[in-house]
């Protein structure tokens, strides 16, 4: 085993040879995370022909990345990619394993820090280094780990301060994507795949994967429907505001679960978060579940017939009224505005 | 035979949280909320069902957890598991996902052996879907996570659709392994009349203990004899039958240590109200595509 080491790690997750966004997300939170630290960010590529990802991870701020790439890792699977990375992790002994808190992420992380005894804490919505007091103990530049518990009711900060390699998943969405504009050096260093039988106790034989049908993650204009529209039918003046405003539609887990909306049009913890422009949240009560996906939007509309809603604390603007009432009206006050 | 063990957790019933469960400054009373089975757990169990419906075999259900963890193992038993095993040991609490996927590893090999093990996605009061890949790992086993339905099992393999981002994969896999089972993999049946009256008064070595405690004319040996030879006997271990490290569970065993909780407050915005006329929404847009939000 080798000396333990500062620096911060992200696996970058691939899927069909492209690089996940949330990976590329957080390597920009790692960026950050490094200069605290005052250590080295690298990013953890693995595939088939991924030279290009381990590449563009230096727009992102790497300093380094390491390369494995062989025609076994394709497509993920538990077992070779577990069993390599841990392998690095015991040689290279980093201080921060990030991952994404996808199907992928979530699959791997656990086995990881399961393998290597670290801490691992999933869906932070934030991370930040500190020098902390434990215990009455000091531990200088431990990485804070925070996320809502218990139901979104309580916001906690985690730490590991007796386990070297700190480790943490992250929603797609939940950090800013910000390139750097000079990248630094372009270190790839290629690490040898070492095959194991233990390889073939898995095998995929049958995959089938499309990318996002919708756009809902860049649009510039959502608008978002809650269970309080009531029907399937009511939901249709969702897309009806939609459509005129050129905006995408979205949904709560409540709106997903009456069939208002279809799963992958889900806005909060477990579905996407977001951040457009201008977010028209409608008959929304705005759990704190909902909002971790939208709070961070650029402007918010809430319109509810109940004024004491907690959407309107996350809203710049509030119309207390009836969603059928309402909607009709502001396409007429859109329309005429253009003419 | 088929074994299956489905890992199950007691859950605060997070998803129904009423005014009755909330404290004077809005936190939530935890202590306060109902105790249920987590629901993909449930599910979970469903789908072992479903298995020794078409395929035979039998099922027991673990949990680690607290004395009043039985509650959710008679459920399960309610539902058609076979038998129900509960660890528990004070030396058990606090534990973290790497410290209870250990505890649970060392009960899974006590029950062995054992071809399938199931466990929900993840819990509804952490979310975390760490403690089933954990466990796998602690096993040394593969694993099939965000399984949605098992199509066959034949010859010692096992072919699994799971979901991935984007779509879906089949895997076959070689028993034995670890599977974790989401919503929507399987509707889970309503309890039996039958069984229910059949299991209601299976116990734990700890419920008996509570009633030798309070009864002095009843000897724990002969009511757990008793439990035993009526089927009504649900196993329990603590940290000394399972062989287990005590640094390695409980709130020892857990390198990840709660710093710091903060209350979600509602940071209130200066909040422009629009009266939903004509008028006031015809400024709103005016507002919008002013700061170039809309047009």
């Amino acid at each position: 085993m080798t000396e333990n080491n500062n620096d911060v790690w992200v696996f970058i997750e691939q899927r069909d040879g492209k690089a996940a966004d949330v990976s590329f997300e957080l390597l920009c939170k790692g960026r950050k995370l490094a200069e605290a630290m005052q250590s080295r960010l690298v990013a953890i590529v693995m595939g088939h022909d991924v030279a290009s990802i381990a590449a563009e991870t230096f727009d992102y701020g790497a300093d380094e990345a390491i390369l494995i790439s062989d025609p076994a890792l394709e497509h993920y699977r538990t077992g070779p990619y577990e069993r390599q990375v841990v392998e690095l992790v015991r040689d290279r002994r980093p201080r921060i394993a990030l991952f994404g808190a996808t199907i992928i992420g979530r699959d791997l992380a656990p086995r990881i820090a399961s393998a290597t005894q670290s801490g691992l804490t999933a869906d932070c919505t934030d991370l930040q280094i500190a020098d902390v007091v434990y215990l009455r103990q000091t531990f200088s530049r431990l990485l804070l780990q925070i996320r809502p518990a218990f139901g979104g009711n309580i916001i906690a900060t985690i730490i590991t301060p007796d386990t070297h390699t700190q480790m943490a998943t992250v929603r797609e969405g939940v950090m800013e994507l910000l390139p750097v504009e000079h990248p630094r050096q372009t270190l790839i260093t290629s690490v040898e795949y070492k095959p194991d039988p233990t390889d073939a106790l898995v095998t995929i034989i049958e995959r089938h994967r499309e990318e996002s049908k919708n756009n809902l993650k860049g649009a510039p204009i959502v608008v978002a429907g809650g269970y309080g529209l009531g029907t399937k039918d009511n939901f249709r003046l969702i897309h009806e505001l939609a459509k005129v405003l050129g905006a995408e539609v979205a949904g709560t887990r409540a709106a997903v679960d009456a069939g208002f909306v279809p799963s992958e049009r889900q806005v909060g913890q477990t579905g996407l978060t977001i951040r457009p422009k201008l977010y028209i949240a409608i008959g929304i009560s705005g759990a704190i579940q909902h909002r971790a996906g939208m709070q961070e939007s650029n402007k918010i509309v809430a319109i509810n017939v109940d004024p004491e809603a907690p959407i309107f604390d996350v809203a710049h603007y509030g119309i207390v009224g009836d969603a059928m009432d309402v909607i009709p009206k502001l396409i007429e006050a859109y329309k005429s505005r253009l003419k | 035979m088929l074994h299956s063990i489905v890992l199950v957790k007691q859950v605060p019933d997070t998803a129904n949280i009423s005014g009755k469960v909330m404290n004077d400054d809005g936190t939530v009373n935890r202590s306060k909320l109902p105790a249920v089975l987590n629901s993909e757990d449930r599910t979970a169990l469903e789908l072992a069902l479903q298995i020794r419906d078409r395929f035979g075999g039998r099922i027991t259900v673990l949990s680690m957890g607290p004395p009043r963890a039985s509650d959710v193992l008679r459920e399960c038993l309610y539902m058609g598991a076979d038998a129900a095993c509960l660890v528990s040991d004070r030396k058990f609490a606090g534990a973290d996902t790497l410290a209870t996927s250990y505890v649970l590893s060392r009960a899974v090999r006590k029950l062995a052996p054992y071809d399938l093990v199931f466990a929900g996605r993840q819990a509804i009061d952490g979310d975390t879907a760490q403690v089933g890949p954990q466990t796998a790992e602690k096993l040394g086993i593969t694993q099939i996570t965000y399984t949605q339905s098992i199509l066959d099992i034949n010859a010692g393999m096992i072919t699994a659709k799971r979901r991935i981002d984007g779509g879906y994969e089949v895997l076959q896999a070689r028993l034995p392994t670890l599977l974790t089972v989401i919503k929507g993999a399987a509707q889970p049946r309503p309890f039996s009349a039958k069984r229910l009256m059949a299991f209601k008064n299976a116990r734990t070595l700890i419920d008996l203990e509570k009633l030798v405690e309070d009864n002095s004319l009843l000897y724990l040996d002969k009511l757990v004899e008793e439990c035993q030879k009526h089927n009504l006997y649900i196993d329990t271990f603590t940290a000394d039958e399972l062989d287990i490290q005590p640094e390695r569970c409980g709130l020892k065993g857990s390198p990840t240590r709660v710093y710091k909780i903060d209350s979600v407050v509602l940071a209130g915005r200066d909040k422009q109200n629009i009266e939903p006329s004509r008028d006031g929404l015809a400024g709103l847009v005016d507002a919008l595509v002013r700061d170039h939000i809309l047009g």
